[in-house]
């Protein structure tokens, strides 16, 4: 597990989720785990290949999803579950957003996946013997947990061309 | 809530928006920021084929346009609504805010650039810059929203 590349979706996922909910946000669990992920809730899935290959899966339960959905539009939202869909998708979306704007600035280059919603009682495919980061956030909306698997395929741009310089 | 003094074309009517993005949900939160402003929505679209026709169906004064989009990509759509439109004033607004996407997105013709979440506070003060009424509220159109209003 390649520390530098958990650190900036740790970061992206807590600054995303104060700066969505307008409010303080705090880590208060962070374990390794090398299980088949079982969500907890309703589970966005965002795979990544390229020069760094993995995925983030953003987990939180339907009535957090509620609630985060009901803050950012500014009045209750009816329950649905394509409400519930769109947050996790948005919530998603907006942390891989950022977080991957940090490593393609680094000079990593790698294609970034749709969410795949999961919702089902079964494990997520593709997360059997992954060493993964889970992080528990707590959020004024409640807890929401982001499993992040990543590794190194190849070494960045620039010190490629830096290895190919001195062949 | 967060009170902000309407934005005004120079006839005084409300300024009329285009939202892109393929997130509903994301759609009604800028539609959310857009009525705080005192704007209204001309038209709204999921994609970047469909932005262009409500583009040309609906003539809007400001587009709030996603980059990561099926079928069309908000950069392609800036490209082909700026060629038919020179006057078109688009601001792209998208999580993924790396230095190529925004530089690419600029040089196809958009005005400036908000990564997600959207700051109201940034967007209008971005808004106001893009419609002319304040040229030094925003700075460069180059940078990152969030760090130099910050």
């Amino acid at each position: 597990m390649r520390m530098e590349l958990i650190q900036p979706f740790i970061n992206a996922a807590d600054a995303v989720f104060a700066e969505a909910l307008q409010a303080p946000t705090k880590i208060v669990d962070l374990s390794m785990d090398e299980n088949t992920y079982r969500r907890k809730g309703v589970a966005a899935l965002i795979a990544i290949k390229g020069d760094i290959e993995g995925r983030v899966i953003l987990d939180l339960a339907p009535e957090v999803a509620m609630r985060v959905a009901s803050h950012l539009a500014g009045a209750v939202v009816p329950e649905s579950e394509q409400v519930v869909r769109e947050t996790v998708c948005e919530l998603a979306n907006m942390v891989i957003g950022n977080s991957v704007t940090l490593l393609n600035d680094q000079g990593f280059r790698f294609k970034v996946f749709p969410p795949e919603i999961h919702m089902s009682e079964q494990g997520l495919a593709g997360t059997v013997d992954t060493e993964a980061m889970v992080l528990c956030i707590e959020t004024p909306c409640g807890e929401i947990y982001v499993n992040i698997a990543m590794h190194y395929l190849h070494r960045r741009r620039h010190e490629q061309a830096a290895l190919s310089a001195l062949d | 809530m967060q009170q902000f003094a309407a934005l005004l074309r120079k006839d005084q009517k409300p300024v009329r928006y285009l939202v892109v993005d393929d997130s509903v949900f994301a759609r009604k939160n800028l539609i959310k920021m857009i009525e705080q402003f005192g704007g209204e929505v001309a038209g709204e679209a999921g994609d970047g084929l469909t932005a262009i026709a409500e583009y040309n169906r609906s003539k809007p004064d400001i587009v709030l346009m996603d980059i990561t989009m099926p079928q069309m990509e908000g950069i392609e759509a800036v490209e082909r609504i700026v060629r038919q439109h020179a006057e078109a004033r688009i601001v792209m607004v998208s999580s993924v805010g790396y230095q190529e996407n925004i530089l690419a997105a600029l040089q196809k013709g958009a005005k400036h650039f908000v990564q997600k979440p959207v700051k109201p506070e940034v967007l209008y003060e971005i808004l106001r810059y893009v419609l002319g009424d304040d040229p030094n509220a925003a700075g460069a159109p180059v940078a990152l929203a969030g760090e130099h209003l910050s």
